[in-house]
Protein backbone atom coordinates (compact mmCIF):
# COMPACT_ATOMS: atom_id res chain seq x y z
CA UNK A 1 0.00 0.00 0.00
CA UNK A 2 1.17 3.53 -1.11
CA UNK A 3 2.34 5.63 1.36
CA UNK A 4 1.77 8.72 -0.81
CA UNK A 5 -1.68 9.73 0.49
CA UNK A 6 -0.73 9.47 3.99
CA UNK A 7 2.20 12.07 3.58
CA UNK A 8 -0.20 14.47 1.31
CA UNK A 9 -3.22 13.88 3.96
CA UNK A 10 -0.48 15.10 6.83
CA UNK A 11 1.09 18.06 4.85
CA UNK A 12 -3.21 19.19 4.13
CA UNK A 13 -4.18 18.81 7.44
CA UNK A 14 -1.15 20.97 8.64
CA UNK A 15 -2.37 23.73 6.02
CA UNK A 16 -5.81 23.66 7.53
CA UNK A 17 -3.75 24.53 11.01
CA UNK A 18 -1.63 26.81 10.06
CA UNK A 19 -4.38 28.77 7.79
CA UNK A 20 -6.57 28.81 11.25
CA UNK A 21 -8.82 26.43 10.31
CA UNK A 22 -9.71 25.42 13.15
CA UNK A 23 -10.57 28.96 14.91
CA UNK A 24 -14.04 28.01 14.04
CA UNK A 25 -13.32 26.09 17.70
CA UNK A 26 -13.37 29.38 19.22
CA UNK A 27 -16.97 30.09 17.86
CA UNK A 28 -18.16 26.76 18.86
CA UNK A 29 -17.21 27.40 22.34
CA UNK A 30 -18.36 30.65 22.73
CA UNK A 31 -21.62 29.38 21.63
CA UNK A 32 -21.80 26.28 23.92
CA UNK A 33 -20.80 28.03 27.19
CA UNK A 34 -23.50 30.95 26.35
CA UNK A 35 -25.91 28.10 25.70
CA UNK A 36 -25.02 25.93 29.15
CA UNK A 37 -25.27 29.14 31.32
CA UNK A 38 -28.29 30.60 29.43
CA UNK A 39 -30.53 27.42 28.90
CA UNK A 40 -30.66 27.53 32.63
CA UNK A 41 -32.48 30.70 32.68
CA UNK A 42 -35.21 29.98 30.20
CA UNK A 43 -35.87 26.42 29.89
CA UNK A 44 -36.93 24.69 32.80
CA UNK A 45 -36.74 20.80 32.17
CA UNK A 46 -35.89 20.72 28.50
CA UNK A 47 -32.03 21.98 29.04
CA UNK A 48 -30.51 18.87 27.63
CA UNK A 49 -32.80 18.68 24.52
CA UNK A 50 -32.01 22.12 23.90
CA UNK A 51 -28.35 21.44 24.49
CA UNK A 52 -28.17 18.68 22.48
CA UNK A 53 -30.00 20.17 19.51
CA UNK A 54 -28.02 23.14 19.45
CA UNK A 55 -24.84 21.62 19.98
CA UNK A 56 -25.65 18.95 17.07
CA UNK A 57 -26.41 21.55 14.63
CA UNK A 58 -23.95 23.64 15.05
CA UNK A 59 -21.16 21.10 15.02
CA UNK A 60 -22.90 19.64 11.89
CA UNK A 61 -23.38 23.32 10.27
CA UNK A 62 -19.61 24.27 11.00
CA UNK A 63 -18.66 20.98 9.49
CA UNK A 64 -20.39 21.59 6.59
CA UNK A 65 -19.36 25.26 5.92
CA UNK A 66 -15.63 23.45 6.26
CA UNK A 67 -16.58 20.44 3.89
CA UNK A 68 -17.87 23.20 1.16
CA UNK A 69 -15.96 25.79 1.35
CA UNK A 70 -11.93 24.36 1.76
CA UNK A 71 -12.90 21.10 -0.39
CA UNK A 72 -13.97 22.77 -3.46
CA UNK A 73 -10.31 24.55 -3.12
CA UNK A 74 -8.73 20.99 -2.38
CA UNK A 75 -7.28 20.73 -5.95
CA UNK A 76 -8.31 24.11 -7.66
CA UNK A 77 -5.70 26.16 -5.50
CA UNK A 78 -3.05 23.88 -5.82
CA UNK A 79 -3.52 23.97 -10.02
CA UNK A 80 -4.19 27.62 -9.30
CA UNK A 81 -1.03 28.59 -7.12
CA UNK A 82 1.35 25.63 -9.25
CA UNK A 83 2.39 24.27 -5.83
CA UNK A 84 1.30 20.65 -7.33
CA UNK A 85 4.19 20.87 -9.88
CA UNK A 86 6.51 20.33 -8.30
CA UNK A 87 4.85 17.12 -6.15
CA UNK A 88 3.69 15.43 -9.14
CA UNK A 89 7.26 16.01 -11.24
CA UNK A 90 8.16 13.43 -7.86
CA UNK A 91 6.98 9.77 -8.01
CA UNK A 92 3.17 10.88 -6.83
CA UNK A 93 0.17 9.02 -8.86
CA UNK A 94 -2.28 11.52 -9.32
CA UNK A 95 -5.16 9.79 -7.73
CA UNK A 96 -2.82 9.23 -4.39
CA UNK A 97 -2.74 12.84 -4.32
CA UNK A 98 -5.93 13.53 -4.62
CA UNK A 99 -6.72 10.71 -2.18
CA UNK A 100 -4.19 12.28 0.23
CA UNK A 101 -6.04 16.08 0.00
CA UNK A 102 -8.82 14.21 0.27
CA UNK A 103 -7.94 12.04 3.42
CA UNK A 104 -6.43 15.60 4.81
CA UNK A 105 -9.60 17.67 4.99
CA UNK A 106 -11.46 14.42 6.76
CA UNK A 107 -9.13 14.37 9.28
CA UNK A 108 -8.98 18.14 9.57
CA UNK A 109 -12.83 17.68 10.14
CA UNK A 110 -12.96 14.63 12.15
CA UNK A 111 -10.38 16.58 14.82
CA UNK A 112 -12.38 19.55 14.49
CA UNK A 113 -15.63 17.36 15.37
CA UNK A 114 -14.57 15.49 17.80
CA UNK A 115 -12.90 18.83 19.93
CA UNK A 116 -16.68 20.00 19.63
CA UNK A 117 -17.77 17.11 20.75
CA UNK A 118 -16.19 17.52 23.10
CA UNK A 119 -17.61 20.58 24.05
CA UNK A 120 -20.58 19.54 23.64
CA UNK A 121 -20.34 17.47 26.27
CA UNK A 122 -19.10 19.70 29.04
CA UNK A 123 -21.75 22.33 28.35
CA UNK A 124 -24.10 19.09 29.02
CA UNK A 125 -22.50 18.16 32.48
CA UNK A 126 -22.49 21.93 33.26
CA UNK A 127 -26.27 21.84 33.06
CA UNK A 128 -26.91 18.37 33.98
CA UNK A 129 -24.15 17.93 36.43
CA UNK A 130 -23.98 14.29 35.40
CA UNK A 131 -22.39 12.55 31.77
CA UNK A 132 -24.80 8.73 31.62
CA UNK A 133 -24.43 6.03 29.25
CA UNK A 134 -27.58 7.40 27.62
CA UNK A 135 -25.52 10.28 26.45
CA UNK A 136 -23.41 7.84 24.20
CA UNK A 137 -26.25 8.20 21.58
CA UNK A 138 -24.74 11.73 20.93
CA UNK A 139 -21.91 10.01 19.29
CA UNK A 140 -23.96 7.95 16.55
CA UNK A 141 -25.09 11.27 15.59
CA UNK A 142 -22.02 12.70 15.37
CA UNK A 143 -21.09 9.53 13.56
CA UNK A 144 -23.84 10.22 11.09
CA UNK A 145 -22.51 13.96 10.65
CA UNK A 146 -19.14 12.79 9.97
CA UNK A 147 -20.23 10.62 7.08
CA UNK A 148 -22.08 13.24 5.83
CA UNK A 149 -19.05 15.82 6.24
CA UNK A 150 -17.44 12.66 3.88
CA UNK A 151 -19.89 12.70 1.56
CA UNK A 152 -20.40 16.29 0.55
CA UNK A 153 -16.21 16.56 0.64
CA UNK A 154 -15.78 14.13 -1.90
CA UNK A 155 -18.71 16.19 -4.00
CA UNK A 156 -17.35 19.14 -3.33
CA UNK A 157 -13.74 17.59 -4.29
CA UNK A 158 -15.31 16.11 -7.39
CA UNK A 159 -16.17 19.31 -8.70
CA UNK A 160 -13.29 21.06 -7.45
CA UNK A 161 -10.95 18.92 -10.01
CA UNK A 162 -12.94 20.59 -13.00
CA UNK A 163 -14.57 23.66 -11.79
CA UNK A 164 -14.07 26.59 -10.02
CA UNK A 165 -14.36 27.01 -6.73
CA UNK A 166 -17.55 29.61 -6.67
CA UNK A 167 -19.29 27.21 -9.58
CA UNK A 168 -18.24 24.09 -7.34
CA UNK A 169 -19.62 25.74 -4.29
CA UNK A 170 -23.16 26.52 -6.28
CA UNK A 171 -22.92 22.60 -7.19
CA UNK A 172 -21.82 20.86 -3.49
CA UNK A 173 -24.48 22.88 -2.02
CA UNK A 174 -27.44 22.27 -4.29
CA UNK A 175 -26.55 18.69 -4.25
CA UNK A 176 -26.18 18.93 -0.72
CA UNK A 177 -30.37 20.99 -0.65
CA UNK A 178 -31.83 18.60 -2.92
CA UNK A 179 -30.06 15.28 -1.16
CA UNK A 180 -31.88 16.78 1.90
CA UNK A 181 -35.14 16.44 -0.20
CA UNK A 182 -34.87 13.24 -1.95
CA UNK A 183 -36.82 10.71 -0.28
CA UNK A 184 -39.61 14.20 -0.34
CA UNK A 185 -38.83 14.27 -4.26
CA UNK A 186 -39.53 10.10 -4.32
CA UNK A 187 -42.49 10.31 -2.34
CA UNK A 188 -44.25 13.47 -4.67
CA UNK A 189 -43.38 11.19 -7.72
CA UNK A 190 -45.35 8.53 -5.94
CA UNK A 191 -48.41 10.87 -6.05
CA UNK A 192 -48.29 11.63 -9.55
CA UNK A 193 -50.45 9.53 -11.71
CA UNK A 194 -47.18 9.88 -14.81
CA UNK A 195 -45.26 7.33 -15.05
CA UNK A 196 -43.10 9.39 -16.97
CA UNK A 197 -43.25 12.00 -13.43
CA UNK A 198 -42.72 8.60 -11.64
CA UNK A 199 -39.74 7.35 -13.87
CA UNK A 200 -38.05 10.91 -13.62
CA UNK A 201 -38.41 11.16 -9.70
CA UNK A 202 -37.11 7.81 -8.94
CA UNK A 203 -34.36 8.19 -10.86
CA UNK A 204 -33.32 11.40 -8.99
CA UNK A 205 -34.04 9.76 -5.46
CA UNK A 206 -31.45 7.20 -6.18
CA UNK A 207 -29.19 9.39 -7.95
CA UNK A 208 -28.84 12.11 -5.74
CA UNK A 209 -26.75 11.78 -2.37
CA UNK A 210 -29.22 11.12 0.19
CA UNK A 211 -28.98 13.50 3.40
CA UNK A 212 -31.75 13.29 4.92
CA UNK A 213 -31.00 9.84 6.04
CA UNK A 214 -27.81 11.10 8.02
CA UNK A 215 -29.86 13.57 10.47
CA UNK A 216 -31.23 12.00 13.55
CA UNK A 217 -30.28 15.67 15.76
CA UNK A 218 -33.52 16.03 16.42
CA UNK A 219 -33.88 11.96 17.37
CA UNK A 220 -31.17 12.64 19.38
CA UNK A 221 -31.97 15.29 21.35
CA UNK A 222 -35.61 13.14 22.52
CA UNK A 223 -33.11 10.90 23.59
CA UNK A 224 -35.39 8.79 20.30
CA UNK A 225 -33.48 5.13 19.80
CA UNK A 226 -31.27 5.18 16.15
CA UNK A 227 -32.01 1.90 15.00
CA UNK A 228 -28.84 -0.25 14.59
CA UNK A 229 -29.54 -0.77 11.28
CA UNK A 230 -29.66 2.61 10.26
CA UNK A 231 -25.91 2.34 11.34
CA UNK A 232 -25.26 -0.05 8.73
CA UNK A 233 -26.77 1.60 6.01
CA UNK A 234 -25.79 5.04 6.57
CA UNK A 235 -22.00 3.89 6.45
CA UNK A 236 -22.59 1.11 3.87
CA UNK A 237 -24.50 4.01 1.64
CA UNK A 238 -21.51 6.84 2.60
CA UNK A 239 -19.05 4.49 1.52
CA UNK A 240 -19.86 3.59 -1.86
CA UNK A 241 -21.61 6.92 -2.93
CA UNK A 242 -18.06 8.24 -1.71
CA UNK A 243 -15.52 5.45 -3.90
CA UNK A 244 -17.90 6.39 -6.72
CA UNK A 245 -17.22 10.07 -6.13
CA UNK A 246 -13.59 9.72 -5.75
CA UNK A 247 -13.05 7.56 -8.91
CA UNK A 248 -14.91 9.25 -10.60
CA UNK A 249 -12.74 12.31 -9.35
CA UNK A 250 -9.32 10.42 -10.09
CA UNK A 251 -10.69 9.80 -13.84
CA UNK A 252 -11.09 13.61 -14.25
CA UNK A 253 -7.92 14.74 -12.83
CA UNK A 254 -5.76 11.95 -14.23
CA UNK A 255 -6.19 13.23 -17.73
CA UNK A 256 -6.60 16.80 -16.82
CA UNK A 257 -4.12 19.29 -18.64
CA UNK A 258 -2.64 21.24 -16.12
CA UNK A 259 -2.66 25.22 -17.19
CA UNK B 1 27.14 4.63 -27.16
CA UNK B 2 24.12 4.01 -23.79
CA UNK B 3 20.81 5.05 -23.39
CA UNK B 4 20.53 8.59 -24.08
CA UNK B 5 19.32 10.28 -20.74
CA UNK B 6 16.13 12.17 -22.87
CA UNK B 7 15.12 10.96 -25.99
CA UNK B 8 12.22 13.41 -27.40
CA UNK B 9 10.47 11.86 -30.33
CA UNK B 10 7.95 13.69 -32.67
CA UNK B 11 6.37 15.74 -29.93
CA UNK B 12 3.40 17.77 -31.08
CA UNK B 13 1.35 19.61 -28.07
CA UNK B 14 -2.28 21.33 -29.24
CA UNK B 15 -3.94 23.67 -27.21
CA UNK B 16 -7.85 24.77 -27.66
CA UNK B 17 -8.45 28.09 -27.94
CA UNK B 18 -12.28 30.24 -27.70
CA UNK B 19 -15.00 29.85 -26.25
CA UNK B 20 -17.83 29.26 -28.65
CA UNK B 21 -15.54 28.76 -31.47
CA UNK B 22 -12.87 26.05 -30.70
CA UNK B 23 -9.82 26.34 -32.98
CA UNK B 24 -6.42 24.57 -32.02
CA UNK B 25 -3.34 26.59 -31.24
CA UNK B 26 -0.04 24.34 -31.75
CA UNK B 27 2.33 24.96 -29.07
CA UNK B 28 4.64 22.54 -29.70
CA UNK B 29 5.50 21.27 -33.44
CA UNK B 30 6.87 18.02 -33.59
CA UNK B 31 10.03 18.52 -31.29
CA UNK B 32 12.89 15.71 -31.64
CA UNK B 33 15.96 15.64 -30.69
CA UNK B 34 17.69 13.60 -27.49
CA UNK B 35 20.35 14.65 -24.93
CA UNK B 36 23.17 12.87 -23.56
CA UNK B 37 23.86 11.60 -20.08
CA UNK B 38 25.78 13.73 -18.16
CA UNK B 39 25.15 16.72 -20.40
CA UNK B 40 24.45 20.14 -19.32
CA UNK B 41 21.58 20.80 -22.33
CA UNK B 42 20.25 24.04 -22.59
CA UNK B 43 16.66 24.93 -24.40
CA UNK B 44 16.49 28.51 -25.44
CA UNK B 45 13.87 30.21 -26.95
CA UNK B 46 12.05 33.60 -26.56
CA UNK B 47 8.93 33.70 -24.41
CA UNK B 48 6.20 31.75 -25.71
CA UNK B 49 8.46 29.69 -27.84
CA UNK B 50 7.18 26.40 -26.14
CA UNK B 51 9.85 25.77 -23.54
CA UNK B 52 7.80 25.52 -20.47
CA UNK B 53 5.58 23.20 -22.46
CA UNK B 54 8.06 20.67 -23.05
CA UNK B 55 9.19 20.55 -19.12
CA UNK B 56 5.47 19.84 -18.91
CA UNK B 57 4.71 17.30 -21.18
CA UNK B 58 8.40 15.55 -19.83
CA UNK B 59 6.83 16.13 -16.23
CA UNK B 60 3.25 14.61 -16.93
CA UNK B 61 2.00 17.51 -16.35
CA UNK B 62 0.35 18.01 -19.47
CA UNK B 63 -0.24 15.45 -22.26
CA UNK B 64 0.79 15.30 -25.84
CA UNK B 65 -1.35 15.34 -28.69
CA UNK B 66 1.12 13.22 -30.40
CA UNK B 67 4.94 11.98 -29.83
CA UNK B 68 6.64 10.19 -27.36
CA UNK B 69 9.79 11.22 -24.61
CA UNK B 70 11.72 8.64 -23.02
CA UNK B 71 13.48 9.40 -19.76
CA UNK B 72 16.66 6.97 -19.10
CA UNK B 73 15.08 4.63 -21.58
CA UNK B 74 11.61 4.92 -19.92
CA UNK B 75 8.41 6.48 -20.77
CA UNK B 76 7.29 9.78 -19.64
CA UNK B 77 3.94 7.93 -18.23
CA UNK B 78 5.67 5.29 -15.84
CA UNK B 79 5.75 7.43 -11.99
CA UNK B 80 8.66 5.26 -11.67
CA UNK B 81 10.89 6.92 -13.51
CA UNK B 82 10.45 9.95 -11.64
CA UNK B 83 12.61 8.61 -8.88
CA UNK B 84 15.38 9.36 -11.05
CA UNK B 85 14.59 12.72 -11.97
CA UNK B 86 14.08 16.44 -10.34
CA UNK B 87 12.27 19.30 -11.40
CA UNK B 88 12.77 23.19 -10.57
CA UNK B 89 9.44 24.89 -11.65
CA UNK B 90 9.49 28.29 -13.97
CA UNK B 91 8.99 30.91 -10.65
CA UNK B 92 8.21 28.15 -8.48
CA UNK B 93 5.38 28.37 -6.01
CA UNK B 94 5.66 26.35 -2.80
CA UNK B 95 3.15 25.37 0.30
CA UNK B 96 3.82 29.22 2.07
CA UNK B 97 2.92 28.05 5.48
CA UNK B 98 5.79 25.84 5.26
CA UNK B 99 9.52 26.36 6.64
CA UNK B 100 12.19 25.52 4.36
CA UNK B 101 13.00 22.59 6.36
CA UNK B 102 9.19 21.24 6.51
CA UNK B 103 8.91 21.63 2.73
CA UNK B 104 12.49 19.62 1.81
CA UNK B 105 11.04 17.02 4.62
CA UNK B 106 7.71 16.85 2.68
CA UNK B 107 9.36 16.26 -0.61
CA UNK B 108 11.85 14.10 0.48
CA UNK B 109 8.91 11.77 1.88
CA UNK B 110 7.96 10.55 -1.17
CA UNK B 111 11.45 8.88 -1.90
CA UNK B 112 12.06 5.15 0.38
CA UNK B 113 14.65 7.35 2.71
CA UNK B 114 15.15 5.89 6.52
CA UNK B 115 13.94 8.67 8.79
CA UNK B 116 17.55 9.44 9.39
CA UNK B 117 19.03 9.68 6.05
CA UNK B 118 16.09 12.30 5.41
CA UNK B 119 17.16 14.29 8.02
CA UNK B 120 20.50 14.45 7.33
CA UNK B 121 19.28 14.94 3.29
CA UNK B 122 17.68 18.20 4.45
CA UNK B 123 20.14 19.58 6.55
CA UNK B 124 22.81 18.77 3.65
CA UNK B 125 21.02 20.64 0.58
CA UNK B 126 19.78 23.42 3.11
CA UNK B 127 23.41 23.94 3.48
CA UNK B 128 24.19 23.54 -0.03
CA UNK B 129 22.04 26.04 -1.53
CA UNK B 130 23.30 28.39 1.21
CA UNK B 131 19.57 28.73 3.73
CA UNK B 132 20.83 26.98 7.29
CA UNK B 133 19.95 30.27 8.44
CA UNK B 134 17.03 30.45 7.33
CA UNK B 135 15.75 26.36 7.49
CA UNK B 136 13.22 27.50 9.78
CA UNK B 137 11.65 30.53 8.38
CA UNK B 138 8.06 30.00 6.79
CA UNK B 139 8.66 30.14 3.04
CA UNK B 140 6.13 32.99 2.86
CA UNK B 141 9.27 35.20 4.06
CA UNK B 142 11.22 34.24 1.27
CA UNK B 143 12.38 36.37 -1.42
CA UNK B 144 12.24 35.06 -5.00
CA UNK B 145 15.91 34.21 -4.62
CA UNK B 146 15.28 32.18 -1.71
CA UNK B 147 12.42 30.36 -2.91
CA UNK B 148 14.57 29.30 -6.21
CA UNK B 149 17.26 28.09 -3.92
CA UNK B 150 14.66 26.09 -1.99
CA UNK B 151 13.28 24.61 -5.54
CA UNK B 152 16.40 23.66 -6.45
CA UNK B 153 16.93 21.82 -3.52
CA UNK B 154 14.07 19.73 -3.47
CA UNK B 155 14.77 19.16 -6.77
CA UNK B 156 18.02 17.44 -6.41
CA UNK B 157 18.11 16.00 -2.44
CA UNK B 158 17.22 12.36 -3.64
CA UNK B 159 20.20 12.80 -5.68
CA UNK B 160 18.05 12.34 -9.26
CA UNK B 161 20.34 11.45 -12.59
CA UNK B 162 18.53 14.06 -14.88
CA UNK B 163 17.68 17.16 -13.41
CA UNK B 164 15.34 19.50 -15.34
CA UNK B 165 15.23 23.56 -13.96
CA UNK B 166 12.74 25.55 -15.77
CA UNK B 167 14.25 29.18 -15.87
CA UNK B 168 16.84 28.52 -12.88
CA UNK B 169 18.20 32.27 -13.39
CA UNK B 170 15.33 33.72 -13.90
CA UNK B 171 14.87 37.10 -11.92
CA UNK B 172 17.77 36.50 -9.42
CA UNK B 173 20.51 39.37 -8.86
CA UNK B 174 24.05 38.38 -9.82
CA UNK B 175 24.97 37.17 -6.87
CA UNK B 176 21.71 34.31 -7.35
CA UNK B 177 22.42 33.70 -10.71
CA UNK B 178 26.41 33.09 -10.02
CA UNK B 179 25.34 30.54 -6.96
CA UNK B 180 22.70 28.61 -9.26
CA UNK B 181 25.44 28.07 -11.80
CA UNK B 182 27.61 26.99 -9.42
CA UNK B 183 25.57 24.26 -8.47
CA UNK B 184 24.60 23.55 -12.49
CA UNK B 185 28.50 22.92 -12.65
CA UNK B 186 28.27 20.91 -9.52
CA UNK B 187 26.03 18.85 -10.66
CA UNK B 188 28.31 18.30 -13.82
CA UNK B 189 31.13 17.49 -11.79
CA UNK B 190 29.27 14.75 -10.43
CA UNK B 191 28.11 13.76 -13.86
CA UNK B 192 24.47 14.22 -13.89
CA UNK B 193 22.14 15.73 -16.68
CA UNK B 194 21.20 18.87 -16.16
CA UNK B 195 18.53 19.76 -18.68
CA UNK B 196 17.12 23.84 -18.27
CA UNK B 197 15.21 26.63 -20.46
CA UNK B 198 15.94 29.85 -20.33
CA UNK B 199 16.36 33.05 -22.58
CA UNK B 200 19.50 33.98 -20.73
CA UNK B 201 22.34 33.32 -23.25
CA UNK B 202 25.38 34.05 -20.90
CA UNK B 203 23.93 31.23 -18.82
CA UNK B 204 23.58 29.25 -21.93
CA UNK B 205 27.35 30.24 -22.90
CA UNK B 206 28.99 29.30 -19.44
CA UNK B 207 27.14 26.12 -18.89
CA UNK B 208 25.95 24.16 -21.95
CA UNK B 209 27.83 21.32 -23.39
CA UNK B 210 25.08 21.69 -25.94
CA UNK B 211 22.03 23.97 -26.52
CA UNK B 212 18.50 23.38 -28.55
CA UNK B 213 16.64 26.54 -29.67
CA UNK B 214 13.29 26.78 -30.12
CA UNK B 215 11.35 29.43 -31.47
CA UNK B 216 7.09 29.29 -31.85
CA UNK B 217 7.06 25.43 -31.25
CA UNK B 218 9.70 24.97 -33.70
CA UNK B 219 12.83 23.28 -32.69
CA UNK B 220 15.68 25.80 -34.52
CA UNK B 221 18.24 23.57 -34.44
CA UNK B 222 20.43 21.31 -31.93
CA UNK B 223 24.76 22.19 -31.36
CA UNK B 224 27.07 23.76 -29.22
CA UNK B 225 26.19 27.08 -28.27
CA UNK B 226 29.03 28.58 -31.34
CA UNK B 227 27.17 26.67 -33.57
CA UNK B 228 24.01 27.13 -32.73
CA UNK B 229 23.94 30.56 -31.59
CA UNK B 230 27.28 31.56 -33.82
CA UNK B 231 27.98 33.85 -30.74
CA UNK B 232 30.40 35.23 -33.73
CA UNK B 233 31.81 38.88 -31.88
CA UNK B 234 30.57 42.04 -33.67
CA UNK B 235 33.08 44.25 -32.83
CA UNK B 236 35.40 45.73 -30.07
CA UNK B 237 34.30 48.72 -28.06
CA UNK B 238 37.18 50.98 -25.97
CA UNK B 239 36.09 53.47 -23.55
CA UNK B 240 38.22 56.00 -22.77
CA UNK B 241 39.57 59.33 -21.30
CA UNK B 242 41.21 62.56 -22.77
CA UNK B 243 43.88 64.74 -20.80
CA UNK B 244 42.50 68.46 -21.13
CA UNK B 245 43.71 70.07 -24.20
CA UNK B 246 44.07 67.18 -26.27
CA UNK B 247 41.12 65.77 -29.35
CA UNK B 248 40.63 62.61 -30.72
CA UNK B 249 42.55 61.46 -33.37
CA UNK B 250 40.83 62.85 -36.59
CA UNK B 251 41.15 59.14 -38.25
CA UNK B 252 39.09 58.50 -35.25
CA UNK B 253 36.67 61.50 -34.77
CA UNK B 254 33.40 60.55 -36.32
CA UNK B 255 33.47 57.22 -34.70
CA UNK B 256 33.55 58.41 -30.78
CA UNK B 257 30.71 59.21 -29.10
CA UNK B 258 30.78 61.06 -25.47
CA UNK B 259 30.38 59.21 -23.12
CA UNK B 260 29.84 60.59 -19.22
CA UNK B 261 33.30 62.28 -18.92
CA UNK B 262 34.71 59.54 -21.14
CA UNK B 263 34.46 58.72 -24.86
CA UNK B 264 33.42 56.01 -26.23
CA UNK B 265 34.90 53.75 -29.79
CA UNK B 266 33.25 50.92 -31.48
CA UNK B 267 35.31 49.66 -34.26
CA UNK B 268 36.21 46.50 -35.94
CA UNK B 269 37.99 43.70 -34.02
CA UNK B 270 41.16 43.82 -36.72
CA UNK B 271 41.17 47.35 -36.57
CA UNK B 272 41.55 47.26 -32.83
CA UNK B 273 45.11 47.54 -31.74
CA UNK B 274 45.52 50.42 -34.53
CA UNK B 275 42.59 51.82 -32.92
CA UNK B 276 44.42 51.52 -29.70
CA UNK B 277 47.92 53.15 -30.53
CA UNK B 278 46.52 56.05 -32.13
CA UNK B 279 44.51 56.55 -28.74
CA UNK B 280 48.09 56.31 -26.73
CA UNK B 281 49.54 58.84 -29.38
CA UNK B 282 46.77 60.86 -28.39
CA UNK B 283 47.68 60.31 -25.08
CA UNK B 284 44.48 58.75 -23.84
CA UNK B 285 44.08 56.95 -20.95
CA UNK B 286 41.83 53.71 -21.66
CA UNK B 287 39.52 52.57 -19.17
CA UNK B 288 38.16 49.14 -20.76
CA UNK B 289 38.07 47.56 -24.04
CA UNK B 290 35.02 45.04 -23.99
CA UNK B 291 34.16 42.28 -26.98
CA UNK B 292 30.42 43.55 -28.59
CA UNK B 293 28.51 40.26 -29.12
CA UNK B 294 25.32 39.84 -30.07
CA UNK B 295 22.32 39.51 -27.36
CA UNK B 296 19.63 36.83 -27.56
CA UNK B 297 17.36 39.20 -28.30
CA UNK B 298 19.41 39.92 -31.40
CA UNK B 299 19.40 36.32 -32.15
CA UNK B 300 15.86 35.62 -31.45
CA UNK B 301 15.11 38.67 -33.80
CA UNK B 302 17.26 37.38 -36.93
CA UNK B 303 16.08 33.98 -36.16
CA UNK B 304 12.58 34.92 -36.34
CA UNK B 305 12.67 37.72 -38.49
CA UNK B 306 11.20 41.46 -37.29
CA UNK B 307 7.77 40.80 -40.31
CA UNK B 308 7.31 37.32 -39.40
CA UNK B 309 6.66 37.39 -35.57
CA UNK B 310 5.72 40.29 -33.94
CA UNK B 311 4.46 38.89 -30.86
CA UNK B 312 8.01 37.31 -30.05
CA UNK B 313 9.24 41.12 -30.82
CA UNK B 314 6.94 42.18 -28.34
CA UNK B 315 7.65 39.53 -25.48
CA UNK B 316 11.25 39.93 -26.28
CA UNK B 317 10.96 43.48 -25.85
CA UNK B 318 9.59 43.00 -22.36
CA UNK B 319 11.89 41.25 -20.98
Amino acid sequence: MSSVPLFVAVNTFRESVRDRVLYNLIFFALLMMAAAVLVGQISIGIERLVIINLGLSAISLLGLVMSVFIGVGLVYKEIEKRTLYSILAKPVRRWEFLAGKYLGLLLTLAINTALMTLGLFLALLYVDRAIGRADAHILLAVYFILLEFALVTALALFFSCFSTPILSTLYTLGLYVAGMFASDLRDAGALSSSGAVKAVTSVLYYALPNFSNFNVIGATAHGDPIPISLVWQNTAYAAIYILALLLAASAVFSNRNLK
Amino acid sequence: MGTPAIEIEGLTKDYAVGFWRKRTRRALDGLTFQVREGEVFGFLGPNGAGKTTTLKLLMGLIFPTSGTARIRGRSIDDVEMHREIGFLPEQPYFYDYLTARELLDYSARFFRFTEADRRERVTRFLERVGLSAAADVQLRRFSKGMLQRVGIAQAILHDPQVIFLDEPTSGLDPVGRREVRDIILDLQRQGRTVFFSTHILPDAEVLCDRVAVLVGGKLQGVGTPQEIVSIEVQGMEILFELPAGRSVPGALAGRVTPSGVAYRLEVPEAELYDAITQLRAAEARILSVTQLKPTLEDYFFRLVGRETAPSYAVEVANK
